[in-house]
């Protein structure tokens, strides 16, 4: 007979079989609804959690580009933009079906390409891309009850740079609202992450969507920016860091062409000492290691009150050991790989940073992979306003704590920052939610609760974390010439 | 066996309490400050935690290992107005060898059943180390003096039973009047005597996760050894969230007192799947020190022969079906 005191059981690893993913041996772009070659130079991508090459990615050369962006403006002009409002939805509704017949498929790669954990994708990525498409495709026959006018009109073609944190979902986030509005796209997902995106390309085709109307191209920044630039890309969209915004803003500037702009900026949550604590300890933790941090607006700093504040952080750094980290097809995974190398090292240098300024620095006792770009979940203690973790965007799984005395000296902290994405305000008292909501100069505002996301709320930034939003009513006029 | 779930004792004594917990388990206006003290739950993030953990899994092979670990903490229980002394001995029966095909799966912790057949279910068990618990004081509403609760309380005992499950007096706490609650349990811990305490909040009726937490402490100040969610007789019964709650009030609990407390959800826990979620929690919430059944109780009759199917499967590699394990009505 066993005793069931003499060894209770242990997680066993239990990884998804990364067959699901039916990993071509090579990508190629999709233009005017064929898949091609392209003539630039090819480039493979990689695992993060392993750094094995995963599969050859086609590359775009100026003459893909132009044709990429005629056949949008092609598809425009003859098909997609005297479409009524309920056929573009149609096309809409399928493809946030097949996102959901193919979402199994769609997370196991965007695990593979990312480093994030497997579960998230399939849990969180996977059905928030397909529910934007949903929620749009309500949005298509509906335009003129928008309150942007009886006819409000799309802009043509749009181009569009997407980032590597949530390849799939940001991919929905800008082209489900781009289509549903009557554009059609040139999509160029980001360098270090484009497989998904290429086998949404598979989707388009599938949901018989007409050539043209959507194009995705491949590349680095450099193809991103004359993508943006291109003259014949009628509204360019830039989702990324702050400084390439801005550099694309600047170049834009007097060409009369605005562009759509989410950019980045780190998260704050304010915890106040009558906050409901367990809850906090882990929206805290969930909002600065979720995706691995690779989150804008991921709250990677938070101000405690300091009357609660030493016992706060130590609950959270025992919350934080039991983050289990590494494997990322494992479903019990929690923090997956740091997405590229160069990543890793960004992040490794703002951390010894963070050491050299003097804060206090405690690190997940939980054991890495031996290969892969893992960095373990860190969080500073002692940081204070004049720090640089306290100032720039982390974009990675390292959290600072700071303190504060009274509300206004939360306030006050929390804003003390060029961006302006989001905020998370902890505390019972209802009141004193409302009144920090009402001073905080972020985009959005969670109240006991930290990355909710719903096609149907906006979510974007103000100041230097861009000037557009997604989803909701308000994220239409991004895509629409008003 | 190395352990003998039934027979350790753990009751509070108050002289080795920290001070703020001293000074509430004194009860009264110290009592009712610390419990309105407490720190609220956010209900959202609460329930939020509670599925993203329920959809962990511990992995195929450590399957046998976790379905032995749930095994081992069943109390298997009868709380019908129908129950016999026939009943009891099949029961009994089932405790000591739940699957005769297979004779090295565990026993169960205890049997639990109403006072008036804990006599019979201790002669039916014999020398057998699995415990007897009885259900008391008013089962299951509490409705009824203090007089008659304990009286039932001792009846138990007397007839030899190893843990009481007790009830709470949940009109007298959902009108505030917190020390009366507390009392009653201070009075039945010492009718327990020797016997091990386990206090049912029927958490279906207190109506908030505030609430809730306010009976655990109180339930632990009081002396209890553990907290139990449900009687089986009130709808919603157990639930993951509410399990959390009390896996977290024994945890912070131990980390003041350095004394070890259980919990017990009780009613709805049907399949090992069920089963499996709850060891997650507790492995996580409270931490892996209380996967043991001197801390971890599961109250059910159905989920036994489910988790017995599915320890079949694992070990012969198909599925039998519930043709191939004792039914008990």
């Amino acid at each position: 007979m066993t005793d069931p005191d003499s060894a209770p059981w242990e997680y066993v690893p239990a990884p998804e079989s990364a067959g699901l993913a039916g990993l071509a041996s090579e990508y190629r772009l999709f233009v005017d609804g064929t898949f091609s070659a392209g003539s630039g130079e090819k480039t493979t991508s990689v695992n993060p959690a392993t750094t094995e090459e995963l599969a050859t990615v086609a590359g775009t050369a100026n003459s893909d580009m132009d044709r990429a962006v005629e056949a949008a403006s092609g598809a425009f002009r003859d098909r997609w933009g005297g479409l009524d409002g309920s056929a573009r939805a149609k096309y809409l509704f399928r493809l946030a079906r097949l996102l959901q017949e193919r979402g199994r498929e769609l997370a196991v790669l965007e695990s593979l390409d990312t480093g994030k954990p497997v579960r998230q994708a399939r849990e969180f990525d996977l059905p928030n891309a397909a529910a934007y498409f949903l929620h749009h495709a309500g949005w298509a026959d509906k335009l003129d009850y928008a309150g942007f006018g009886p006819d409000p009109a799309p802009f043509g073609v749009v181009g569009q740079v997407l980032p590597w944190n949530f390849p799939l979902l940001t991919l929905a986030q800008q082209v489900a609202p781009a289509l549903a509005c009557g554009n059609t796209v040139v999509v160029k997902p980001a360098e270090t992450t484009p497989l998904s995106a290429l086998v949404f390309a598979e989707l388009c085709q599938q949901a018989d969507l007409p050539p043209g109307v959507v194009n995705i191209l491949t590349g680095g920044a450099h193809t991103g920016e004359k993508l943006l630039s291109h003259p014949g890309v009628a509204k360019p969209a830039f989702v990324g860091s702050t400084e390439v915004g801005r550099r694309i803003r600047h170049r834009l500037a007097g060409t009369g062409r605005t562009p759509v702009l989410t950019l980045g900026g780190s998260g704050t949550n304010i915890v106040f000492a009558d906050a409901p604590v367990e809850q906090a300890v882990q929206g805290v933790v969930d909002g600065a290691f979720f995706n691995q941090g690779h989150v804008r607006g991921a709250g990677s700093r938070v101000l405690v009150e300091e009357s609660v504040a030493e016992e706060f952080v130590e609950r959270v750094c025992e919350r934080t050991a039991t983050l289990r980290v590494g494997d990322p097809l494992d479903r019990n995974t929690d923090v997956g790989a740091v997405n590229s190398a160069a990543e890793l090292d960004r992040i490794t240098r703002l951390v010894e940073t963070g050491e050299a300024e003097g804060a206090r620095r405690w690190s997940s006792p939980h054991p890495l992979p031996e290969r892969g770009y893992f960095l373990a979940p860190t969080v500073f203690s002692e940081v204070h306003q004049s720090m640089r973790l306290a100032r720039e965007e982390v974009f990675g799984p390292v959290l600072s704590v700071l303190t504060f005395r009274i509300p206004e000296e939360a306030v006050t902290k929390a804003n003390n920052t060029p961006h302006g994405l989001a905020a998370g305000v902890w505390s019972e008292k209802g009141s004193r939610t409302l009144w920090t909501a009402n001073r905080l100069r972020t985009g959005v505002v969670w109240g006991n609760t930290f990355h909710r996301f719903d096609p149907t709320a906006p979510f974007g930034g103000e100041r230097e974390s861009g000037s557009d939003r997604v989803g909701g009513r308000a994220g239409l006029e991004a895509y629409l010439d008003v | 066996m190395a352990h003998s779930p039934s027979r350790t004792r753990g009751s509070a004594a108050p002289a080795r309490l920290p001070a703020e917990l001293a000074e509430a388990a004194r009860g009264g206006r110290a009592l009712e400050g610390f419990l309105r003290g407490l720190p609220g739950i956010d209900a959202v993030g609460l329930e939020q935690r509670a599925a993203a953990l329920g959809a962990r899994g511990v992995g195929k092979n450590a399957k046998p290992r976790a379905i032995d670990t749930a095994i081992g903490m069943v109390d298997l229980t009868t709380l019908e107005g129908a129950d016999t002394p026939g009943k009891v001995r099949a029961l009994a029966a089932k405790a000591r060898h739940p699957d005769p095909g297979h004779s090295a799966t565990p026993r169960v912790a205890a049997l639990c059943v109403y006072p008036d057949l804990v006599a019979e279910a201790v002669a039916a068990l014999g020398e057998v180390p699995v415990g007897v618990a009885s259900v008391a004081t008013a089962f299951p509403s509490g409705r009824s003096c203090s007089r008659a609760k304990l009286a039932e309380v001792e009846l138990a005992v007397d007839a030899g039973a190893d843990e009481v499950d007790m009830v709470i007096d949940r009109g007298a706490f959902l009108s505030g009047r917190y020390g009366e609650v507390f009392d009653e349990i201070r009075e039945v811990r010492s009718a327990c005597g020797g016997a091990h305490l386990k206090v049912i909040l029927e958490t279906g009726e207190l109506g908030t996760y505030d609430n809730v937490q306010r009976a655990s402490w109180l339930a632990l100040l009081a002396g209890a050894d553990f907290v139990k969610t449900s009687t089986g007789k009130v709808s919603p019964a157990a639930t993951l969230p509410v399990t959390h709650v009390l896996l977290r009030t024994v945890r912070e609990w131990y980390d003041r007192t350095g004394q070890w407390r259980g919990v017990k959800p009780a009613g709805g826990i049907r399949t090992t799947k069920d089963a499996l979620r709850y060891l997650v929690a507790v492995r996580e919430v409270a931490g892996p020190e209380w996967l043991t059944p001197r801390l971890f109780r599961f109250g059910a009759s159905g989920l036994l022969n489910d988790l017995l199917m599915q320890r079949r499967t694992q070990l012969d590699g198909h599925y039998g079906g519930p043709d191939h394990v004792a039914v008990d009505l």
